[in-house]
């Protein structure tokens, strides 16, 4: 079964008079533990689409089906549930919260979801393990490195199990060393069964995924999955 | 979001920014603290009359000679209109009255007092035995004046405590031949030290029986009668009595004025609640105004934290958990404001009590509770549109400002 289904999907921007479309007649299907990087130039509707994708944008037309389920016609608090339970966000510019230390960052979201001290604890220190962070446990963000402070990262995201990973140029703000360390760890979580989706300018770590695509005036201008083999 | 984790959340992030937090808590504290302090001193005035008046006796009703206020012009009062002076026999006749348990007649006047080759000038009351409780003094050497008929007055005389000072100095006063004017009078009790009371300065008088007075001034009329009510319940019985019984002995005319010292209290009170109540509104005016102070630092914390909101948005907070994290954290600056105000205002209160140790400045109860109350509610209030302003903010766009 598919995680995602996007049909027809537009999203119109108004930037002054003129109308942007950032979003054309948009139809997509990633299936469940895919790799996909979705690439293009600035402009070609890539993070509109990651944004749809997370349920922090909602689209002027089209559906968009996850897990089976039409989440553009619920309710923004039944939309903040399924970005608790079934997103992860990574980001270029890691969006830690920066008087947090880094075991408190990555319980946020199981804070947010009102999840037990107890329980968070537990799994924060199994966390902190699995990322090789253990003794960074009560450094702030400051106190971090680039690649500490994404692995952080990437920690908070998957704290809730999310069925879905979505990284908006995860390595953008790391050395080359650094960042593959963090592309290694992602395509780890893809291997244990977690669907990734990276948004990335850079060809190299697009090419390491297994489906590519490539946008353009906000449509699909390539998709490796129907590429004439 | 768990209460215990919306409390914490919001803790961290007030002291995140510590000098904004700080200045916020100051506002607020500077507010209750003016409505502390402010209060106190209103209440503390009332209170020092209240027991200023209240030291002049209890259940007190006095009489003076003459009609105040005035009922339009009468011509039968143009006939008549000299008032009867009060007199001892007026005074005397008030003990039958039921509702009274003490009459004390009041003759006043000055005369020169000397012993010893030293002169000086006193007040002069003339009273009997009974004046002395009436007016709470206080005898601390020998005794009051003796029970004896009002109209055969004794040769003795209860002095103030300055006057014994002044004329014998470490030597024993009570026993002692003092002049009086040109009579020769013997000093039977020295009152207690009590300061200043309502314009008689009580260390500075003599005290002498009322017919010695009226034959020195060469009088026989009364300056006041004191008249001292059974229990406060009957304090206007005793007024309506008092008033019945001089209105016979006057053939019928009302030329007497009688006044409760309940009255003047209950005016003094009233007037000075009021003037308390009115201070505390101008100090809640400071309140109102740390309020808006709390809401314009809690907006620059919603633009401040744009990006985290976005980001909180992002993990899967609803709405509802990130106004109530912006909310729990206004009224977490006005609470803690709100305490440190009352404990300096508490601290200022304390400070005029040692400055002024006359004055009970106590602020009210209600003030304290109004002040503090006031301030948590001001919090609250002026943190709701900053709150929803974040829980309101576009998560695309919030992401974006980081």
């Amino acid at each position: 079964m598919a995680l995602i289904e996007l049909a027809g999907i537009e999203r119109v921007f108004q930037l002054g008079d003129s109308e942007v479309h950032a979003l054309t007649a948009l139809d997509l299907s990633i299936g469940t533990g895919e790799y996909v990087a979705v690439m293009g130039p600035s402009g070609s509707g890539k993070s509109t689409l990651l944004n749809l994708l997370g349920l922090l944008d909602r689209p002027n037309a089209g559906t968009y089906r996850l897990e089976g389920r039409d989440v553009t016609t619920l309710s923004p608090d039944e939309q903040a549930r399924v970005r608790s339970e079934r997103i992860g966000f990574v980001f270029q510019s890691f969006h830690l919260v920066p008087r947090l230390t880094a075991a408190e960052n990555i319980a946020l979201p199981m804070t947010l979801a009102g999840i037990p001290l107890k329980e968070r604890n537990a799994r924060v220190t199994k966390a902190l393990a699995g990322f090789g962070l253990e003794n960074r446990a009560d450094h702030r963000p400051d106190q971090l490195s680039g690649g500490q402070r994404q692995r952080v990262a990437i920690a908070r995201a998957t704290i809730m199990q999310p069925a879905l990973i979505l990284a908006d140029e995860p390595t953008g703000n790391l050395d080359r060393h650094t960042g593959e360390e963090v592309v290694n760890l992602l395509e780890g979580l893809n291997a244990s069964g977690v669907t990734l989706i990276v948004v990335t300018h850079d060809p190299t770590m697009g090419a390491r995924a297994r489906r590519q695509i490539v946008m353009e005036d906000g449509r699909v201008d390539q998709d490796s999955a129907h590429a004439p083999a | 979001m768990r209460l215990p984790d919306t409390l914490r959340f919001a803790r961290d992030a007030a002291t995140g920014y510590p000098l904004r937090t700080a200045l916020s808590v100051l506002a607020m504290s500077i507010g209750v603290a003016a409505v502390v302090i402010l209060t106190a001193l209103g209440d503390g005035a009332r209170r020092y009359v209240v027991g200023q008046f209240s030291s002049i006796g209890t259940n007190l009703v006095i009489v003076l000679p003459g009609r105040s206020g005035t009922g339009g012009f009468n011509p039968a009062n143009a006939i008549t209109t000299t008032p009867r002076d009060l007199t001892v026999d007026d005074a005397g006749s008030l003990r039958r009255v039921p509702a009274v348990s003490r009459v004390a007649p009041l003759a006043v006047g000055t005369s020169e007092i000397s012993f010893g080759g030293k002169l000086r000038e006193v007040m002069v009351a003339g009273s009997t035995a009974e004046f002395i409780p009436i007016r709470n003094f206080t005898v601390v050497q020998g005794h009051g004046l003796p029970e004896e008929d009002w109209n055969r007055g004794s040769s003795v005389a209860v002095i103030g405590n300055k006057i014994r000072e002044e004329l014998f100095g470490n030597a024993p006063a009570v026993g002692q031949l003092i002049r009086l004017g040109d009579r020769r009078l013997r000093v039977v009790g020295v009152l207690k030290p009590l300061g200043q009371g309502l314009g008689m300065n009580t260390d500075e008088l003599v005290i002498v029986p009322v017919s010695l007075a009226q034959a020195m001034f060469n009088s026989n009329t009364l300056f006041r009668i004191l008249v001292e009510a059974r229990s406060r319940e009957a304090i206007p019985e005793a007024k309506a009595q008092v008033m019945e019984i001089l209105k016979q002995r006057h053939r019928g005319e009302e030329d007497v004025t009688v006044i409760t010292q309940d009255a003047i209290l209950a005016t003094f009170d009233k007037l000075l609640g009021a003037l308390t109540l009115g201070v505390a509104g101008i100090a809640a005016i400071s309140l109102a105004v740390a309020g808006i102070l709390v809401m314009n630092v809690m907006l620059v914390a919603v633009t401040q934290r744009t990006g985290e909101i976005g980001l909180l948005k992002a993990l899967g907070a609803t709405a509802r958990t990130i106004r109530l994290a912006f909310l729990a954290e206004a009224a977490m600056l006005s609470s803690v404001g709100a305490v440190v105000g009352y404990l300096l205002g508490q601290l200022g209160a304390f400070a005029l009590r040692q400055a002024f140790p006359v004055f009970p400045a106590y602020p009210p109860d209600w003030a304290v509770i109004a002040g503090l109350s006031t301030a948590l509610a001001t919090g609250l209030l002026f943190g709701v549109m900053p709150a929803r302003r974040a829980a309101r903010l576009d998560p695309v766009q919030a992401l974006m400002k980081h």
